[in-house]
């Protein structure tokens, strides 16, 4: 089947076609991470433009460099060198982009929904790089992918979402990434970061961690921020890490082939004990790596290259 | 001005019980009896087959912007929207800048509303200095001055004992004291209702408890002072149960309900649309079910729009950025007429109650009915008519509206102010 989608806004909206496109299409672009010649023609004369508004250093970095190795020129503006700071819209910042030819916008932006609104003004491909709470599609992308490079398939396997969901983006991309694949998911954390409405997307919520760390074969941390401390959420980060975080006692209930994964940025000795971190069960660098094939893929296809072939066994 | 004969309308006044075929004669600005033949005979005529004739439109809700908003509405292009929806009779909301906190800023509307204004239309004035919540506005002054009610609408008086300070003073006036019911605490950088679809989306969700908790205060309040106090934009199925239970046990509330949280539910925000970002917020559809019943029972006791202009610039925003709220003047009566009468099946004489009689009295303007001697604000509006709204095409200033490109059923077709016909098949006369 061949590719037709322009933007890349949400994984919510993606067929399980289209997930696993991209999943085969970044495996192919990850062989060519490892040869010499590490760059690919495919996006050559292409100019990308990343429109960070949002601070964020993994990310942009990785579309920076998967842009590059896919041959496309690419300039990445910041919040703070952009027009934002002296009140241009992002309606009129984007227009620009455009009048200026580039041809695909990759942009971050506090506000959920920003690049559904984008890809309605422009006529060139926007790709969702994190938008508030909302999604953050190609961290959903890669997190699976790394899930299925050690798992196979996930149709059934059991996944642990463990943290402030609540205002987490890369949990919303993983719910949907994660059901649309079949698997069986759970999230943990304090009620106040894990409401119920949550279940409404097809997964459980618990607040029991052993009940919900027995046998699981994946545990997906996520970043704990000390705001939501401020704003009641829950009472220090010292009983957050009490209660929460994940340690070897805890990590013993997992799976014996369970891996332990997070986006990033970390907070050490908080949402994880150090040692777990750089522990081999810990997949947290191969899912940075990883982000650079899944964001070439993306590239790809939405500049309008076609999808590898999906192996019926992935 | 001669006198006016609308003949073969179906004429309903609820004021009088009156729902049947029948004529008005309107003349030197009056309702009036039935004159003789040669009267009759020097009468304008309008033709009201296939018409409904009723009361001119009320609304308790609208912010004109003017003075200090002007680039998205003015009392002028304002009272022209109300017109054209037909409404006779509008109260404004003090939300300007600067906002109408003092007698004086309450003289300058009145000025400009006599210039401008083609539709009755009556200020309201703060209930705190600045809108800011901390120490009560002149609200003797701003009686004398003028406003029909007090209200920091757009904002919501936080402090229960400046609340409670502010009724007991106010009911020595007897002016009713409106609020928009919102305990900021729970809705910092609130969107949305909280839910399944704020999670969904990723917004902050405003808590129907936010609202239903100052509802339960402003109940408490009323009861405990005997003081009048009028709750706005009911948006919670508790906050309805709340008032239901007041109203029961003899509490002085009243409580208006808005055409498009009846019409609308959060489900519409999927798309991120800013034309349905307001304040209170669309919420679920058991909300919207029990608002429709609180107007049934009469928990809820009259329907206002919470006309709100913005710009379409304010508007093309992210949603987090764009301000609150949607227009309501032009789009009321389809609307309504849509939910509540073929929907809901309420009476149409109903309907034109909650529009008309109801909301003056609120307020305490001898308006909204067909009585002899009743001023001739007269709204002739074909309950069928199919058309399609296009904001940028109607009267107000700006065209914040979901309806927007729509197509309604039901439709106003003359606007008759003080026997003046000042609204006609699309076009303002006055």
């Amino acid at each position: 089947m061949s590719w037709q989608r322009r933007h890349l806004l949400t994984v919510e909206e993606l067929t399980l076609t289209e997930l696993e496109q991209i999943h085969a299409t970044a495996a192919a672009f990850k062989r060519t991470l490892s040869r010499n010649m590490r760059k690919v023609p495919a996006l050559r004369g292409k100019t990308i433009v990343n429109l960070f508004l949002e601070p964020s250093t993994r990310t942009r970095m990785a579309f920076e460099m998967a842009a590059k190795r896919l041959s496309a020129d690419v300039i990445s503006l910041d919040g703070a060198s952009s027009s934002a700071t002296k009140g241009e819209t992002l309606r009129d910042t984007a227009e620009n982009i455009q009048a200026l030819q580039a041809d695909m916008i990759v942009i971050r932006h506090a506000a959920a929904g920003s690049p559904l609104y984008l890809s309605r003004l422009l006529d060139i491909p926007v790709i969702n790089a994190g938008d508030g709470a909302h999604e953050h599609p190609t961290q959903g992308l890669l997190d699976t992918f790394t899930m299925k490079e050690h798992l196979g398939s996930l149709r059934g396997r059991k996944v642990v979402i463990l943290g402030d969901i609540l205002f987490s983006r890369v949990a919303r991309s993983n719910i949907h990434a994660l059901t649309k694949l079949g698997a069986d998911v759970t999230l943990v954390g304090p009620s106040t970061l894990v409401p119920p409405w949550f279940t409404h997307l097809g997964v459980k919520v618990s607040h029991d961690l052993r009940g919900a760390l027995a046998d699981a074969e994946v545990v997906m941390l996520l970043r704990i921020q000390h705001e939501r401390q401020a704003a009641g959420h829950f009472p220090s980060l010292g009983e957050y890490t009490g209660m929460f975080g994940l340690n070897k006692t805890r990590a013993s209930w997992l799976n014996p082939k369970a891996i332990i994964m997070h986006p990033g940025p970390i907070n050490r000795g908080v949402e994880i004990d150090s040692e777990l971190a750089d522990g081999e069960r810990s997949v947290i660098l191969e899912q940075v790596t990883n982000g650079i094939a899944v964001r070439m893929a993306v590239l790809y296809l939405c500049a309008g290259g076609q999808p590898e072939q999906v192996s019926p066994v992935a | 001005m001669p006198a006016l004969w609308i003949q073969n309308a179906r004429v309903i006044d609820p004021a009088s019980r009156r729902d049947a075929p029948g004529d008005l004669f309107l003349d030197q600005g009056r309702i009036v009896a039935p004159p003789s033949a040669a009267a009759r005979k020097r009468a304008r005529r309008i033709d009201a087959r296939g018409l409904v004739a009723c009361p001119g439109l009320v609304d308790v809700h609208v912010h004109f912007r003017e003075p200090g908003q002007t680039h998205k509405e003015t009392i002028a292009t304002g009272s022209r929207a109300a017109a054209a929806g037909g409404f006779t009779t509008v109260v404004c909301m003090p939300n300007t800048s600067p906002v109408a906190d003092n007698s004086g800023t309450i003289q300058l509307m009145k000025d400009v509303i006599a210039r401008d204004a083609v539709v009755r239309v009556h200020p309201t004035g703060c209930i705190t200095v600045g809108m800011k919540g901390q120490a009560l506005a002149p609200i003797g002054s701003l009686k004398r001055a003028g406003v029909v009610a007090i209200t920091d609408d757009g904002e919501c008086v936080q402090s229960n004992d400046l609340m409670r300070r502010a009724v007991e003073y106010a009911r020595m006036f007897s002016l009713p004291v409106m609020d928009h019911c919102q305990d900021y605490s729970m809705t910092q950088g609130a969107v949305m209702n909280e839910g399944v679809v704020s999670t969904r989306l990723g917004l902050r969700g405003w808590p129907h408890a936010a609202e239903d908790i100052i509802v339960a205060r402003n109940i408490i309040l009323a009861e405990q002072t005997g003081a009048h106090i009028h709750l706005q934009h009911i948006s919670s199925r508790y906050s309805v149960d709340h008032i239901r239970r007041a109203k029961a046990r003899g509490v002085r509330v009243t409580a208006e309900a808005t055409p498009h949280h009846l019409a609308l539910t959060e489900e519409a925000l999927a798309g991120y649309d800013t034309h349905f970002k307001m304040n209170p917020p669309l919420r679920t559809e058991a909300d919207r079910q029990a608002l429709i019943a609180g107007l049934r029972d009469g928990t809820l006791d009259i329907i206002a729009t919470d006309h709100a202009p913005h710009t379409d610039y304010e508007k093309d925003k992210e949603f987090d950025y764009a301000p609150n709220g949607i227009l309501g003047l032009e789009t009321a009566l389809p609307v309504c007429l849509d939910v509540l009468v073929r929907q809901a099946r309420f009476k149409l004489s109903r309907v034109v109650d909650l529009m008309t009689r109801r909301p003056a009295a609120i307020v305490d303007l001898p308006a909204g009915t067909l009585a002899e001697g009743a001023a001739a604000d007269v709204c002739l509006f074909d309950p069928e008519e199919k058309w399609r709204y296009d904001a940028k095409a109607g009267q107000s200033k700006s065209s914040n509206s979901p309806w927007s490109g729509r197509d309604l059923r039901g439709r106003v077709r003359t606007t008759i102010v003080g026997g003046k016909v000042v609204y006609t098949d699309g076009r303002i006369t006055a």
